[in-house]
């Protein structure tokens, strides 16, 4: 208790060094609070990817489209439950600044395979039985304001047109972490339309989302798939929906590294802050430490009150800098809406935060400690006066 | 705390040398010191400055280490424990007044006093009790929640005079104690030590410049460029 007292004592002595030196720690965790979760935002696709789903594009490039012919076949495959497709439709909706998932999918089972999104049975019943009804995410028709009902249009750029689309569901997420900002409609609605305006694209599929039994099967039921289509005109390329995300992210992955790297240097930055305010404080003291040895206290004592004096700085710092990164990071959902739909300060982040926050604190804590423990008391209170 | 004192040594130093290096040259602080102090005595260390004796008794007191020669001091020599054992030997055997009081700024006189009792293994009543029966002891029983900086120069000095007794060590060192104090609170201090040594048989030892200070010692050495003399007062 007496300890405690004294390391609290000693962190309030001075008030401008060690509020100035807390408020810099805050800023620092809040800047590492949120860069941790713009790259969990940039992995949440992987995240929330299931372990039972394999997707079947293009072995050339996801830009290169496949015979919807191709579904019944993959569906022959062992292992195999069920298959729907999609097609990446782009688009523009009022300008192109609002982004968001635009896809047209198999009305009859699309849903099926993504029991993450919860959709009201009716709701998709009229989904499935109005060719250009479409479904939109929660987040979605919460920034636009939409209403069941409400038509929706779409600018071509892909499938050049003008694209009117019925809202007639909405689907929420079953975690936190599911992607509430697509906009999804009905594949035939496009193909149709495709067989008019351009025949030589219709009926084609982007890719197959292929549900299977057992994921420990994944590979072998992968290379099963792109057997089948070996040496046709359309060679698949089958992965696991988390690899397939994966590939996503891979393409932006010098922003990552980026981003961790400023994380870091943060870090670096405040570490070497809050080293230098512990190292002024223990200057200042070297003659209380010299007494306190003389007394009888050790270096473990010593480097106790020191380490629970820059701990304490550090902790400070740490829990308003991550009480903060809420409201910050609601702020920034906000903002970036639909760029990086899921933008949550995470269990994980709030975990690492605090980790860091008491290793810079233990760490800020070594130097003047381990001065402390080495001063000699007869030399230290020469110095006294 | 002790009773009448009897004539034991307390302190046995034989051929003690100290030397400290400044830069290239070696400074011979302290050159083959003998002394014998007997349990019980006050005795005061003078001489001019870099004589040699504040070293001395940061020697005797287990703050610093000799060169060469033995420190028998409450019956250990002190030259042969290591820092943990010296450490746990100080807390035990000695008592420390500082010229400059040496208080923890951030603890009150109470706290301050309270402070060597924490490697006592005491509880915390009991800690309390005994720092308070020390306070009163200086006369600061109405100062104990007052913080250093809210107290005189003469204040301060009594809580270190508490401080440095609240453990019952059998030796008391004080390196100039009245040395920071304005004359009457230098009086004060030199008569509490007093009181502590003929009251309670405390064996003291202290550095003065001040021959008033030294006149209530008992005894008195000199030392001059490290040797003590062998005249005593």
């Amino acid at each position: 208790m007496e300890l405690i007292k004294l390391i609290l004592r000693n962190t309030g002595r001075h008030r401008l060094r060690t509020v100035l030196t807390i408020l810099g720690m805050a800023v620092a965790i809040l800047a590492f609070c949120l860069l941790r979760t713009v790259v969990d935002a940039w992995y949440a696709g992987v995240a929330g990817a299931s372990p039972n789903r394999l997707v079947t594009r293009n072995a050339v490039s996801l830009v290169f489209t496949l015979p919807i012919s191709y579904k019944q076949k993959i569906l022959q495959v062992p292992g195999v439950n069920k298959v729907s497709y999609a097609n990446w439709f782009a688009g523009i909706y009022v300008d192109e600044k609002q982004f968001f998932p635009r896809i047209a999918v198999g009305a009859e089972n699309f849903f099926d395979l993504f029991p993450e999104f919860i959709i009201d049975p009716d709701q998709l019943r009229t989904f499935k039985g109005q060719r250009n009804a479409c479904i939109a995410g929660r987040k979605l028709i919460e920034k636009y304001g939409w209403k069941l009902g409400d038509t929706i249009p779409l600018t071509g750029n892909i499938y050049p047109g003008e694209w009117r689309f019925v809202l007639r569901g909405v689907y929420r997420g079953a975690a936190k972490t599911t992607d509430e900002t697509q906009f999804f409609f009905r594949w035939d609605y496009l193909d149709e339309s495709l067989r008019k305006t351009s025949p030589f694209r219709s009926g084609q599929a982007g890719w197959y989302v292929v549900q299977i039994e057992n994921p420990m099967e994944s590979q072998t039921i992968s290379q099963t798939i792109d057997a089948l289509f070996k040496n046709s005109s359309a060679e698949t390329l089958t992965e696991t929906e988390k690899a397939f995300q994966l590939g996503f992210v891979a393409m932006t992955d010098a922003i990552v590294i980026a981003i961790r790297v400023v994380s870091v240097v943060v870090i670096g930055v405040i570490l070497m802050v809050l080293a230098n305010t512990m190292a002024m404080s223990a200057r200042d003291r070297m003659s209380e430490y010299a007494v306190l040895k003389t007394l009888g206290f050790g270096n473990t004592f010593l480097f106790v009150i020191i380490a629970g004096e820059s701990v304490t700085i550090a902790l400070c710092g740490g829990v308003l800098g991550m009480l903060l990164a809420f409201p910050t990071a609601s702020v920034f959902s906000r903002e970036l809406g639909t760029l990086l739909p899921i933008f949550h300060i995470s269990g994980t982040t709030l975990f690492l935060g605090s980790a860091v926050t008491v290793g810079i604190g233990l760490l800020s804590a070594l130097f003047p400690a381990w001065r402390a423990t080495r001063v000699r008391i007869a030399e230290a209170l020469r110095h006294i006066g | 705390m002790s009773e009448v004192p009897s004539q034991q040594p307390v302190v046995v130093v034989d051929r003690v040398s100290k030397s400290y290096r400044r830069g290239a040259q070696l400074i011979h602080v302290l050159k083959e010191i003998n002394l014998t102090i007997e349990e019980g005595s006050f005795v005061a260390l003078m001489g001019p400055s870099g004589s040699g004796k504040s070293t001395l008794l940061n020697l005797i007191a287990g703050i610093d280490r000799p060169d060469a020669g033995s420190l028998v001091v409450a019956g250990t020599d002190i030259t042969q424990l290591d820092e943990s054992e010296l450490a746990a030997w100080r807390t035990r055997h000695v008592g420390f007044i500082f010229q400059f009081y040496n208080l923890l700024p951030v603890l009150t006189g109470l706290e301050n006093v309270e402070l060597p009792l924490l490697l006592s293994g005491l509880s915390r009543r009991q800690r309390r009790e005994h720092a308070m029966v020390a306070l009163e002891l200086v006369g600061l029983s109405h100062r104990i929640h007052h913080y250093p900086r809210e107290l005189s120069g003469g204040e301060q000095q009594r809580v270190a005079i508490a401080r440095a007794i609240v453990t019952d060590p059998t030796l008391l060192v004080a390196d100039e104690p009245t040395g920071d104090l304005d004359k009457a609170s230098a009086t004060e201090v030199l008569g509490l030590m007093d009181q502590l040594n003929r009251d309670f048989g405390k064996t003291i030892i202290m550095v003065t410049h001040d021959p008033h200070a030294a006149a209530k010692a008992g005894v008195t050495r000199h030392l001059d460029k490290g040797v003590l003399n062998n005249s005593s007062d």
